[in-house]
């Protein structure tokens, strides 16, 4: 035991400096391949409205889920986050992404539709304190807490603190949307504003939500009867409702970007709604996620399939020619005396100790068609100078200079495994009577395959995660999977299709390793000794 | 020599020369005669020139100068694979990947052999080594003994008429290698294969050898049956490196035809056998056997020449006494008795009187 504990103190620095810097980062990266945290987060009210609606009838959803909406929006709008969740539906359906920026910038007037009549009504409902009165109470505490902790997972900040403000029982029975509006807006002016809630004038949202309560003849009738702050206020709205916009919040949507009466649109938005999704992977496999079931992408969309194997192809070839190249090579290592063993291997070596993107460059200057390869040939007559070979930008290029990045990878382990197959074997096969060939293809080979196992798992798994190389010599056709990857995260940060895509990758590798374990063996591959 | 060896030449070395890097000769003028049969063993210290000699006839290595023929053919540009020897190997050197059937099939494929054919004789060569039962095992689930009888199985089973060994039994225990040693003898005599065997081990050399070529400076410095190796080696490093040894160093005093009179650095003159001294006043080393010195007086025979020693160290062996003694002035002169039941324990520090015969006293070079 206390052995035990030492060894895990002596390795416990790297353990440490492993987990916090490589497997935690790269398991909540590989954890973002399926989550959707976003939709239900950012328009809470929104998808629990959503539910109810029923996308196969081609109608746009009741009017509840847009009024939720505009709850929801103002408020992910006041902390910027709606422009997150357009791109995040723009990866499901182009467009989204517009529609929620310019939708955004109206939300203001929209409110304003029921705010402008309301203060003509009644000039009360001009001032802050008015309304905090009005609001304020007691009984709302459990209200207001819920709605904190929506408020927190929308805006991703963390909203703990004195509010100074506490809904009233009364109010969220009697004004539902309201008190939903009010609490928001409370909530943000006191924590993120840092601003009492009492002087500060309440979001056009709040007005908005007061129209949308007094559309229900029951509010209206509550309202009359009504005693507390605010009632007079409040029962001149009542009372003069013609005043009043006589249209929904649907109607004010559309009337914003007609793609919110789009059934289509709101069937994308409900298929994303839950917090897990399996959209990323589907996109990883030129699939997608539709109303009607899972579809393949039209063909002209249909990249990643044809990436993967791609990659795959590739990573053959060259686990291939490194292994017709580094074979005889590392032969001739094990063979020689010390002496020049040891100059050959610091040519193995030398490329190996040089940068990788010094390298990749180098093979550009070669393999242009301007290049030096190009140059000997027209000169030397084997190519004709109209027609000079394209060795660059296609995927011959990536496997040139990646076969020859990778060589000392294949050579190394070739070359510790020969090293230990002592030459009495070959001396024995060949005493018995076999031909040099024989000898060397029963005896020798045979002995060398567990050289050949190790150095093909390392050059294939290098080089279908390669990305350097292909990205530079690659052009469109040479490049790997791992390009793509690399595009999502830095350029269209997409990065859960890129998490996606990289967990595919992943259990592809590991999936082969298995393979390789139940067909040669993984007691079979020796790195030496 | 064994039954059914004939006396014509099968393997001959002529004028062998080799040098590995084009200066010095690790074989020098090497020149060997093998009829059928024969079981040979090339017996010398590491750097002797013996495995480069074994080397040369299975074809790895190749003579700088001089013929190497085979059955009177010379073998010089033949390669190792068409030579049809076969060789047991200091390591084994059984293919790790194959069952010990197919190393043992292996000899017989490549010679294009049928199928039922190459079953029939990997069977009969397992069984001749009693390790039928393991055809289906690696060689790594077996014993070094049972690695070491495959081996031989192996060299064995494409029946070759000459087998080379280069220190097979190397890596074995004492026991388990006194009963490889009966085995392959018995083997080879059995099958009448000629044998060239190579080894570092005296024991081995003598006691599994027709004749044996000790090998010392590339060259061989005597080829000769175990019995005449032993009783009569002709220079002093035979003498030295054969068994146990006595040596006195003196001056020739006189030679008359087959005994000479030394005069030993201490004074005292005794007689030898002059085996390779030619001059008086020459430099000489007298070698005799410990067991061939007599202390006992009733044993001593009459002619026999009497030395004064001191006895130093009195060890008890079971079979044997070993007494150390100093005598003409060397302080590391052992006699060697059998303990029967008339025989005197000496003890240390008391003086006596030794003898041997003259005959069993050879004056040997000095260098």
């Amino acid at each position: 035991m206390r052995q035990k504990m030492r060894a895990l103190m002596l390795v416990a620095p790297l353990l440490i400096f492993v987990v916090v810097t490589f497997i935690v980062p790269i398991l909540s990266m590989l954890f973002r391949s399926v989550e959707n945290d976003i939709v239900p987060n950012t328009i809470p009210g929104t998808v629990v409205a959503l539910t109810e609606w029923d996308g196969s009838t081609g109608q746009p959803p009741h009017e509840d889920v847009y009024r939720n909406l505009y709850i929801d929006l103002f408020k992910a709008e006041e902390a910027k986050q709606h422009t997150r969740l357009g791109t995040r539906l723009n990866y499901e359906q182009t467009g989204l992404s517009s529609m929620f920026r310019t939708t955004g910038r109206s939300l203001d007037d929209i409110g304003e539709l029921w705010q402008d009549p309301l203060e003509d009504i009644d000039p009360n409902f001009e001032e802050g304190s008015f309304w905090f009165e009005m609001m304020s109470g007691t009984g709302g505490e459990g209200f207001l807490e819920r709605r904190r902790e929506m408020l927190a997972l929308m805006s991703d900040e963390d909203m703990s603190g004195d509010v100074g403000f506490v809904p009233s029982a009364d109010m969220i029975e009697m004004l539902p949307w309201t008190a939903q509006a009010y609490t928001d807006f409370a909530i943000w002016a006191a924590i993120r504003d840092e601003d009492t809630v009492s002087e500060e004038d309440p979001w056009e949202s709040v007005y908005g939500a007061l129209g949308m309560d007094l559309t229900n003849p029951d509010t209206v009738s509550a309202i009359n009867s009504y005693g507390g702050p605010g009632a007079s206020a409040l029962q001149a709205a009542a009372a003069n409702l013609d005043q009043l916009p006589q249209f929904g919040f649907r109607e004010a949507f559309v009337e914003e970007d007609e793609d919110w009466g789009s059934a289509k649109v709101w069937a994308t938005i409900k298929l994303y709604s839950p917090s897990l999704t399996p959209g990323y992977f589907l996109n990883s496999v030129d699939m997608t996620l539709t109303p009607d079931g899972i579809e393949s992408k039209p063909d002209n969309q249909q990249v990643y399939t044809t990436l993967f194997t791609r990659t795959l192809i590739m990573a053959l070839i060259i686990t291939a020619s490194c292994i017709v190249l580094g074979y005889p090579v590392a032969w001739l290592l094990a063979n020689l005396p010390m002496r020049t063993a040891s100059i050959l291997m610091i040519l193995v070596l030398l490329p190996f100790w040089t940068s990788l993107l010094v390298r990749t460059s180098a093979w550009k200057v070669l393999l242009q068609q301007q290049g030096v390869i190009n140059e000997i040939l027209v000169w030397l007559g084997f190519v004709n100078d109209a027609d000079r070979l394209i060795l660059m930008n296609n995927a011959t290029g990536t496997v040139i200079a990646m076969t020859h990045i990778l060589l000392p990878f294949m050579i190394l382990p070739l070359y510790s495994v020969m090293k230990t197959i002592p030459p009495s074997y070959q001396r024995a096969a060949k005493s018995l009577g076999a031909t040099n060939w024989t000898a060397f293809w029963r005896v020798y080979f045979p002995q060398s395959v567990p050289g050949i196992g190790a150095g093909s798992i390392l050059v294939f798994i290098l080089a279908i995660g390669y990305y350097i190389t292909p990205e530079i010599v690659g052009g469109t056709d040479g490049v790997f999977i791992s390009n793509r990857i690399a595009y999502h995260i830095s350029s269209s940060l997409n990065w859960g299709l890129a998490a996606a895509l990289g967990s595919i990758l992943l259990v592809v590798v590991l999936g082969l390793y298995w393979c390789y374990d139940k067909i040669v063996g993984i007691d079979n591959v020796k790195l030496g000794g | 020599m064994a039954d059914g060896a004939s006396n014509e030449a099968f393997v001959e070395f002529e004028r062998v020369q080799k040098s590995y890097d084009g200066e010095s000769l690790v074989v020098k003028d090497l020149n060997l005669t093998m009829p059928k049969g024969e079981f040979l063993t090339m017996l010398g210290p590491s750097g002797s020139g013996k495995t480069t000699c074994l080397m040369m006839l299975a074809g790895f290595e190749t003579a700088t100068h001089g013929d190497i023929r085979l059955g009177g053919v010379s073998i010089n540009d033949i390669p190792p694979h068409k030579r049809g020897i076969g060789m047991v190997f200091q390591n084994y050197a059984l293919f790790p990947h194959m069952t010990i059937a197919e190393n043992l099939a292996f000899p017989l494929e490549v010679r294009k052999m049928g199928k039922a054919e190459q079953e029939e004789k990997v069977k009969r060569a397992l069984d001749m080594v009693e390790m039928g039962r393991f055809g289906g095992r690696r060689p790594a689930q077996l014993s070094g003994g049972q690695q070491q009888r495959v081996a031989l199985a192996r060299a064995l089973v494409f029946e070759p008429e000459l087998v080379l060994m280069d220190e097979p039994l190397g890596a074995l225990d004492k026991q388990l290698r006194e009963k490889m040693q009966f085995e392959i003898t018995h083997l080879a005599h059995q099958l009448g294969i000629t044998t060239v065997y190579v080894t570092h081990d005296q024991t081995e050399a003598l006691t599994m050898s027709d004749r044996v070529a000790v090998f010392d400076d590339g060259r061989i410095q005597q080829l000769a049956p175990p019995d005449k190796l032993y009783e009569e080696p002709e220079n002093s490093f035979v003498a030295q490196f054969i068994g146990e040894n006595n040596t006195l160093e003196g001056v020739v005093k006189e030679i008359k035809g087959n005994t000479c009179v030394v005069q030993l650095d201490g004074g005292e003159v005794i007689d030898a056998v002059p085996v390779n001294v030619s001059e008086v006043g020459e430099r000489t080393r007298v070698s005799i056997r410990p067991e061939r010195v007599e202390y006992n007086r009733d044993r001593l025979h009459a002619d026999a020449h009497t030395l004064k020693a001191e006895v130093l160290e009195f060890i008890y062996m079971g079979d044997i006494f070993r007494t150390r003694l100093r005598v003409a002035g060397n302080d590391e002169f052992i006699i060697k008795t059998r303990n029967a039941p008339d025989q005197v324990r000496l003890t240390p520090g008391t003086e006596i009187e030794i003898g041997w015969l003259a005959e069993d006293c050879r004056a040997l070079d000095a260098s």
